[in-house]
């Protein structure tokens, strides 16, 4: 695992740095802390990326007892949270590839597609178009789109967007330059778009 | 600008990190090219509508489940 690079600006300690210091002192309660502060986020990140529920499941235990066995090596000049991040990446995407023998998946690979990168659909949407559907209707097709994007897309666009990582602790967290991933997040927002505008554009005089 | 241009500097715009001058000539732009509006509208949509719905929960009783499991673990020193 690469070093973690300090984060340019950070000068006051992250509260979870006082967290990890009980636990390397012995106070496994203090861990517990840290695992209800982030286990949704490492399930939702580890979904995103395996699309395997069963996976994601023995991902998020993973990666829990691993970033806990591997405390000493957490130096504290990142955040905790990103450098668990990155471990449920790696751990996520080893359980993609076992799903997926002999197929390439990295998120290395620069996925040649030009899906998005020029709009096609350019019909508006309808206002709140989610309110045409139910929460599990809407729920599904959320995920049936993203299921469609390359898992080199598909991680980026889950840290940067949904979780709220910036492009630089997106970078960090998956080893990609930043250039890179912002090349990834244009196309992936993109490729969601336009997939999205399927069920969300606006109707025509009539149409239901 | 080109629509091209426009386009590849949508994510900066959507992320709020242009120059003044670059927003001016983005929003220059926008008045005089619809499906550029379009395009900026409906991918603004697409990261609310995906950060807005939780599309992979973790129900309460997997959630204990995987927390115990970790923690039973922990505990005995991993």
């Amino acid at each position: 695992m690469a070093t973690i690079q300090p984060i340019a600006g950070e000068l006051e300690p992250h509260p979870d740095v006082a967290l990890v210091e009980r636990v390397r002192g012995g106070d496994v309660s203090a861990y517990d802390t840290l695992v209800r502060k982030y286990d949704r986020q490492i399930f939702r990140i580890a979904q995103h990326i395996t699309q395997n529920r069963e996976d994601a499941e023995d991902v998020m235990q993973d990666a829990f007892l691993k970033a806990y066995e591997k405390l000493d090596q957490f130096q504290g000049n990142s955040k905790f949270y990103t450098w668990l991040v990155r471990i449920a990446v790696n751990e996520s995407l080893m359980r993609l590839r076992k799903r997926r023998t002999g197929k390439m998946v990295s998120i290395d690979e620069d996925v040649e597609t030009e899906e998005g990168s020029v709009p096609r659909d350019l019909a508006d949407w309808a206002p709140d178009p989610e309110q045409n559907y139910s929460q599990s209707e809407l729920a599904e097709i959320l995920r049936k789109t993203i299921q469609g994007l390359p898992p080199g897309f598909r991680v980026v666009f889950a840290l940067r967007d949904v979780e709220g990582l910036s492009t630089e602790e997106t970078a960090e967290t998956l080893g990609l330059s930043i250039p890179a991933v912002k090349s990834r997040l244009l196309r992936a927002r993109l490729q969601l778009r336009e997939r999205l505008s399927r069920y969300f554009r606006r109707k025509k005089g009539g149409e239901k | 600008m080109t629509c091209a241009e426009f386009l590849a500097l949508l994510d900066d715009l959507i992320d709020d990190s242009v120059s003044v001058g670059m927003r001016a000539e983005l929003q220059e732009h926008l008045r005089g090219c619809e499906h550029c509006v379009v395009t900026l509208n409906t991918t603004r949509k697409t990261i609310e509508i995906y950060r807005s719905h939780e599309i992979y929960d973790l129900p309460a009783g997997l959630r204990e489940r995987l927390h115990k499991a970790i923690m039973d673990r922990c505990k005995k020193g991993c």
